[in-house]
């Protein structure tokens, strides 16, 4: 029975997090849009932005590979993969022990990867300068997540997510300066990884200031509606998992009742929704950087993070 | 078959690959004997790759045999235990998947003479290093594993940059064999036990000890490719023919690996914890600065044997590691950081010869190693494209492949280090891991790059445009490393049990036995602490990959129309004004190349009004040769030329200075006495 509960809140995880990531980035976009005194579009805009791209044939470059029309689903499996590992409003998801949070921050990479290569496949200098750009900077983000989840890890006494969350609720752990500073150096990564201001313009059309959106520059139709939607989980998983790791109250547990389950799904959803509203609030109060200040941006979040990992090793000796 | 003749067979095999070497010189000038020869080599290598597995897999006990050659007092000692087995399993396996792409790369040799006697030669030392027990045996194999592969980098010789890579390689293998031959002379003491069953039995201070790791560091780490010993490794592998340059990254290495393993963890006895440090630094720095190197490499094979000193710096990370647990008593973390780093030899071996067979395929299809004449191969050579991108794939540790997999004990094993009672080690793993997590991060950017200039994009020149896939041979080779690779990824509990046997004869620890875990998950530790699924992992990936797929099909709009690329409306058919591998790489040359390699750009414009075209250019320098080596050169390159002039002395002059000499050895000898 208990199999059979964790295997539905498995599936119901998948599929909330898929039927939720469009509805964060609308409301991101209409928080962002209120606050600049505009109207801005429709909190469903970005569904019906999917479906319209779902409806219209796709033109692919006439050199293009099957590498090309096959980065899309790629991209999309495994940031869904990744998604469907954290937990949103219940723990003890069916599958959570088969990867932690390394594999999690590795399918991420996958994903970047096959997204970097797609950019490359046509042959166009944006596609390159996208590319290059998102390499770069991913090679900072990418170990400075590894540091945040390095020191989650030592807390908790586990890599598994769930066990951290559990961890998180339920031991005394008290406010740490590591956690603090881990804290900041993942909100950095994150803002990076999600290409928001200010690394990355999500809403750009001035090509030398993208980073994202020039590496998806070719794709059209199915195609870029499978990666706007990876993009969309993206941006709901890094909320999802800050709030597992930093903010886990109210999250169900393994086997609780409907109530719980209800309760989990409320505090989620609350959570979601402070989530987009201080990220729409980050990105109007700041300008975008230019692309060579990035390094010092990530470079900070990575020292950060290993501070607040050489402080965890520091301290377990007192502990 | 029994256990028990193992060794008789694998010894069989080593010989049989001697014959061949000289077979192969008998027939070289005939026709055939390209496919004879890798033939022969492929199956001896097969055979023994089988023995060795059975060997491994059975867990059978260690087996001894004395051979009366060598020393007449000492004998042939040669040994297989579970080390070895684990080590014969990876030369062989490579050896074998080299030959059987030999069978159809070979051809295109201008001069087989030169790289067949050598090649089977070759693969004979490197069996012998591993099999070898005791150290003049040992020292031998090793040097003809050096001289072979000395004459396999020399094989096109013609060309002026192939006989430097050769010289170097040359002057730095005879050091590093003169250093491994002292820290056998320390090993074996007064008495002189050359035997490996003798050293082991006596005891060393702890000065020599540290001796004896330092030249061990100084004569396997140079093989290795650590820096800052590493400098031939990036000129001698790309020089020879692609599958013996496989071979060199991803076989040889692994062998001088196993050298340093032999020497420190079997005959030293127990390590001081301050040698973990030293090894951590080492191997941190080489990851760092190997991948930093390869990213700036336009030359494909070139930029390939960088990422092999990268892969060393991790490898030796993971030993520091399992020295730092073993000194602190802590066998079973120290046998999950051993269990990691050989786990890494073996995935090293896998990808890097597949990706060295990879270039090799583009360079005989094309002629081409320079990454910025490339450019969209995935439409002339599909298979080997697809073999090239899991290479890539694995090596960059994603997964579910294999690099992935022995990255992420890696991780684990780091994550128990705050359990070491050491200052020194609390602050230097933690260091080392982000090391690793950075230099991880940039092997992804690596090969991005390799992949994105070489396989995609539109061809940059007329040759590459009318590549054609290569033999089948070839593709059978690289298929099945890919093949490997994938199964090394999700069934990872299968290798880590391989390599128990040999963790707990090193440390006296191992790991819980991994295929007892529900559905073939690996738990280095516990399940509560961490867990990781292949298996899963892939099932997942393919299972929501396929059903996207199906659904967007069954969903969407399913008209595809091929136009010309968009490209912001402006699209310039000339491939010069695609992304270049130097211009791919310089976000990332601006932000670690100023310090690891002080590079600088310069732009020339031309005066307002002048129509001359700009100029910019690059400038990098390697530190590493100017500081550890320049210095040394002049050294000899004064001390050469001083002593230039004994050459033009009269023969009174030599017959005085003789004289002295002599007086002077005496009096030496007066006084000594």
């Amino acid at each position: 029975m208990a199999v059979i509960g964790d295997l539905l809140v498995q599936f119901a995880q998948m599929l909330v997090v898929l039927g939720l990531a469009p509805l964060l980035t609308g409301f991101v976009r209409k928080v962002k849009a209120r606050l600049l005194r505009r109207q801005g579009p429709p909190l469903l805009q970005p569904y019906r932005d999917l479906i319209r791209l779902l409806r219209k044939e796709a033109v692919v470059a006439e050199n293009a590979s099957w590498l090309f029309r096959a980065a899309p689903y790629m991209i999309f499996a495994a940031t869904w993969v990744a998604a469907a590992l954290v937990p949103t409003f219940a723990t003890g998801l069916m599958f959570s022990w088969s990867a932690d949070l390394i594999v999690i921050v590795a399918l991420l990479g996958s994903a970047r990867f096959f997204l970097a290569l797609a950019g490359m496949d046509v042959g166009t200098s944006f596609g390159g300068i996208g590319a290059s750009r998102e390499v770069m900077i991913a090679s900072l983000a990418e170990p400075a997540m590894i540091m945040v989840v390095f020191t989650l890890a030592l807390i908790a006494g586990s890599t598994q997510l769930s066990t951290v969350a559990t961890h998180m609720i339920h031991a005394e752990v008290g406010l740490r300066v590591s956690l603090g500073l881990g804290l900041i150096a993942l909100i950095m990564v994150a803002i990076a990884e999600n290409a928001r201001i200010p690394v990355d313009n999500p809403a750009t059309h001035l090509e030398l200031t993208m980073v994202h959106e020039a590496m998806v520059l070719e794709y059209s139709g199915r195609h870029l509606a499978v990666i706007e939607a990876a993009a969309m989980l993206k941006l709901l998983l890094y909320v999802s998992l800050i709030a597992a790791m930093f903010l886990p109250w109210g999250i169900a547990a393994s086997g609780a009742g409907p109530a719980a389950y209800a309760l989990g799904v409320a505090t989620y959803a609350a959570k979601l929704g402070i989530g987009g509203f201080l990220l729409a609030l980050f990105e109007i109060s700041i300008a975008k950087m230019r692309v060579f200040r990035v390094p010092g941006f990530l470079g900070a979040a990575l020292m950060l993070a290993l501070l607040a990992t050489l402080l965890m090793f520091m301290t377990r000796s007192f502990g | 078959m029994t256990v028990v003749a193992t060794l008789p067979l694998i010894l069989i095999c080593v010989a049989a690959l001697l014959l061949i070497a000289l077979a192969a010189v008998a027939l070289s000038r005939s026709e055939s004997a390209t496919p004879l020869v890798y033939g022969a080599a492929f199956l001896a290598c097969l055979t023994a790759l089988a023995t060795a597995l059975q060997h491994l897999l059975a867990g059978a006990a260690a087996a001894e045999i004395v051979l009366p050659l060598g020393l007449p007092w000492l004998g042939a000692h040669v040994r297989i235990d579970a080390l070895s087995a684990l080590f014969l399993v990876v030369v062989n396996l490579g050896g074998a998947l080299a030959s059987l792409y030999g069978i159809g790369y070979g051809r295109h040799e201008e001069a087989p003479a030169r790289v067949l006697p050598f090649f089977a030669a070759f693969l004979a030392g490197m069996n012998l290093v591993v099999l070898a027990a005791d150290a003049f045996s040992f020292l031998l194999a090793w040097e003809l594993m050096s001289l072979v592969s000395w004459a396999l980098v020399l094989a096109h010789h013609r060309d002026p940059e192939n006989t430097r890579a050769a010289y170097i390689y040359l002057v730095t293998a005879s050091f590093g064999t003169m250093c491994l031959l002292l820290a056998f002379g320390l090993l074996a003491g007064p008495a002189g036990g050359y035997d490996f069953e003798a050293i082991r039995a006596a005891a060393l201070s702890p000065e020599l000890g540290a001796l004896v790791l330092a030249l061990a560091l100084l004569g396997a780490g140079s093989k290795a490719g650590l820096v800052p010993f590493h400098v031939w490794l990036p000129l001698a592998h790309p020089a020879a023919p692609s599958h013996v340059s496989a071979l060199m990254s991803g076989v040889m290495t692994k062998v001088a690996i196993y050298g340093f393993i032999r020497i420190v963890f079997d005959l030293l006895g127990p390590p001081d914890w301050w040698w973990a440090m030293i090894l951590l630094a080492f191997g941190g720095i080489s990851a760092l600065l190997g991948i930093l190197s390869a990213l700036m490499q336009q030359d494909l094979k070139r930029l390939l044997a960088y990422s092999t000193i990268e892969n060393i710096g991790i490898i030796f990370i993971g030993l520091g590691l399992a020295l730092g647990f073993g000194a602190n008593g802590m066998p079973a973390a120290a046998a999950l950081a051993l269990t990691a780093a050989l786990f890494h030899v073996f995935n090293h071996a896998l990808f890097k010869g597949l990706l060295f067979l990879g270039a090799g395929a583009v360079l005989s299809a094309t002629g081409l190693r320079d990454l910025e004449q490339m450019g969209g191969l995935i439409h002339r050579m599909k298979v080997t494209a697809f073999a090239f991108l899991a290479g890539a794939v694995a090596i960059s540790a994603l997964p579910p492949l294999n690099g992935f997999a022995s990255e992420w004990l890696m991780f684990q094993a780091v994550l128990i280090s705050p359990d070491l009672p050491q200052w020194g080690l609390k602050v230097m793993v933690p260091t080392a891991g982000a090391m690793m997590a950075l230099s991880a991060a940039l092997v992804a950017a690596c090969f991005v790059k390799v992949f994105g200039i070489a396989f995609l994009g539109r061809p940059r020149s007329a040759i590459v445009a009318e590549a054609k896939e290569v033999d089948r041979f070839s593709l059978a080779a690289m298929l099945a490393l890919v093949l490997l690779c994938l199964l090394a990824g999700i069934f990872p509990g299968l290798v880590i049990d391989a390599i128990q046997p040999a963790a707990q004869m090193l440390l006296g620890g191992s790991l819980p036995n991994q295929s007892a875990q529900p559905w073939l998950s690996i738990v280095p530790v516990a399940e509560s602490r961490s867990s990781y699924n292949g298996l899963l992992v892939f099932i997942f990936i393919v299972f929501s990959a396929g059903v996207t797929t199906l659904l967007i099909h069954r969903v969407a709009q399913r008209r595809l129309r091929r136009g010309p690329a968009w490209d912001c409306g402006f699209p310039n058919p000339d491939p010069v004004t695609q992304y270049t591998a130097d211009s791919f790489a310089q976000p990332l040359r601006r932000v670690f190349g100023t310090l690891a390699f002080q590079a600088r750009e310069q732009v020339e414009m031309p005066a307002p009004g002048d129509t001359g075209p700009a100029r910019f250019r690059v400038e990098m320098r390697d530190l590493i040769w100017e500081t550890c080596y320049a210095p040394i050169a002049g050294i000899v390159d004064v001390a050469a030329t001083r002593l230039n002039r004994l050459q033009f002395l009269t023969i009174r002059r030599y017959l005085s200075l003789v004289f002295l000499a002599l007086v002077g050895l005496l009096l030496v000898l007066v006084i000594w006495l």
